[in-house]
């Protein structure tokens, strides 16, 4: 049986690894090569890089730490943010990333997800899902960094990246995001259930028994961790520990 | 010298900087002489089968194909290796978006998996798993049962002799995860992404 995954996530501006405190500029963390050996040390199973690089000339400076990891790093690894156009995929497919992901591209133009998927195969192309609970029950898909509500279904929505060939689906919950509070298991689970593809659930893990429950309860067969690890709460280790101990299949 | 064959089918820059890791050089490649020319031939690939057999069999500037340079050193003994869709393209013919041949070294069908009666299964087969070894290969000498790599697929072969599996995995049931034939061999998951255990198994496969 296929192993769940953890997977750390690290946002990256200007080359950089940045942690966001909540009410603060982002802190400089470290080199992202450095830190994805270290996370690739610890058990770690792919990383997410997602570049938020404001500055439009600076945003080749991403392609150039995607090299370097790709050099030190031999495990998959996927990057995102900003990708607009089947182009600028390849580019970044060509530094020896395995997966790109793309979010609000997606949403505006659709037909990016199966010309990506045609181009590069759908197990290149990973769609990120944004996703925040509507006052009567379904939840709503937000783009341009949660801003911008778009009205749509992100279970419909998730279901249609599916069906227009995506590989996999990263979801997260903008309620549970930051909260620490436990991945959101209802949105989690109904998009499992509907897409015939891979669900990562990402926002919202603070302790290892809601990793347990992202990827038993919510269905999801990856668990993307970011402020846990970053802020030495747990260890890779740890967590892949406890779920192999709850009889969760985990590579260790 | 290893040579990765460069068919404008995805990662290969990957297999290139694992091999370098292990202290080895390799020349990434769409020259069908320098093919032929190498010590050891590695056939690497993620993306779609059709797509993929219409670029190799396109006669190339000297007017051979890939597909001609990559068969004949095949039959010539030297190591050879396929990584992912590279193991499939080996096989006879994929049901993969129609019916497709393949360059027929290894008796064989590549098929979807059916996870029909698996709700909780999904496809592409996305992640780590669990290795098994039905007989001994030198390709994971050193290796543990259930030493975990790899694998990112939709579609599994199905080889006509059975005696070619090396490794076995299991998703809606077990399929092939590696074969060998003779100087063949071939990984349905990925050595180049699949940490020590990856690189202790593309070190096997340059010692062979």
């Amino acid at each position: 049986m296929v192993s769940r995954r953890i997977i750390p996530a690290l946002d990256i501006q200007e080359g950089r690894v940045v942690k966001c405190v909540r009410f603060l500029n982002p802190r400089d963390a470290g080199d992202p090569v450095d830190l994805a050996r270290l996370y690739d040390a610890e058990g770690a199973d792919e990383i997410v890089f997602l570049d938020i690089t404001a500055s439009h000339e600076k945003r080749g400076i991403i392609l150039d730490v995607a090299r370097r990891v790709a050099e030190e790093v031999f495990i998959p690894f996927t990057v995102g943010g900003g990708i607009r156009t089947v182009e600028e995929m390849r580019e970044i497919l060509k530094t020896g990333a395995d997966k790109i992901f793309i979010n609000s591209s997606a949403v505006r133009t659709p037909d990016l997800i199966g010309e990506g998927a045609d181009r590069f195969g759908s197990q290149c192309i990973v769609v990120a899902i944004d996703g925040k609970l509507r006052p009567d029950g379904w939840y709503e898909v937000y783009v341009n960094g949660g801003r911008t509500p778009t009205g749509l279904d992100a279970v419909h929505w998730a279901e249609e990246v599916a069906r227009r060939g995506a590989g996999e689906i990263l979801l997260t919950s903008m309620d549970a995001d930051g909260t620490q509070a436990g991945y959101e298991l209802t949105l989690t689970r109904r998009v499992a259930d509907t897409v015939p593809i891979p669900v990562i659930a990402s926002g919202g893990a603070g302790t290892l028994q809601h990793i347990y429950e992202g990827v038993t309860t919510g269905g999801a067969e990856a668990a993307l961790v970011a402020s846990l690890i970053h802020y030495q709460i747990h260890s890779i280790r740890e967590m892949k520990t406890y779920l192999r101990d709850h009889g969760v299949p985990v590579r260790l | 010298m290893i040579a990765i064959v460069d068919y404008g089918m995805g990662n290969l820059r990957s297999v290139e900087k694992a091999l370098q890791k292990i202290g080895q050089t390799a020349s990434v490649t769409a020259d069908p002489a320098e093919i032929g020319r190498a010590d050891r031939l590695i056939l690497p690939g993620v993306g779609a089968f059709g797509a993929a057999m219409e670029r190799l069999r396109a006669p190339g500037a000297s007017g051979t194909s890939l597909a001609t340079a990559v068969t004949d050193f095949a039959r010539s003994r030297r190591p050879f290796l396929g990584i992912c869709l590279g193991m499939q393209l080996l096989l006879t013919e994929s049901e993969e978006l129609g019916e497709h041949t393949g360059l027929d070294l290894l008796p064989g069908q590549v098929v979807r998996f059916d996870v029909s009666e698996h709700p909780d299964l999904k496809v592409p087969h996305m992640g780590w798993n669990a290795l098994q070894f039905p007989r001994a290969s030198p390709l994971f000498a050193g290796l543990s049962e259930g030493a975990q790599v790899f694998f990112v697929h939709s579609y599994h072969c199905v080889p006509a002799d059975a005696s070619v599996t090396t490794a076995t995995c299991d998703h809606a049931g077990p399929f092939a995860a590696a074969l060998q034939r003779g100087n063949l061999y071939a990984t349905q998951f990925h050595p180049e992404k699949s940490g020590d255990i990856g690189l202790h198994i593309l070190s096997n496969f340059v010692g062979v």
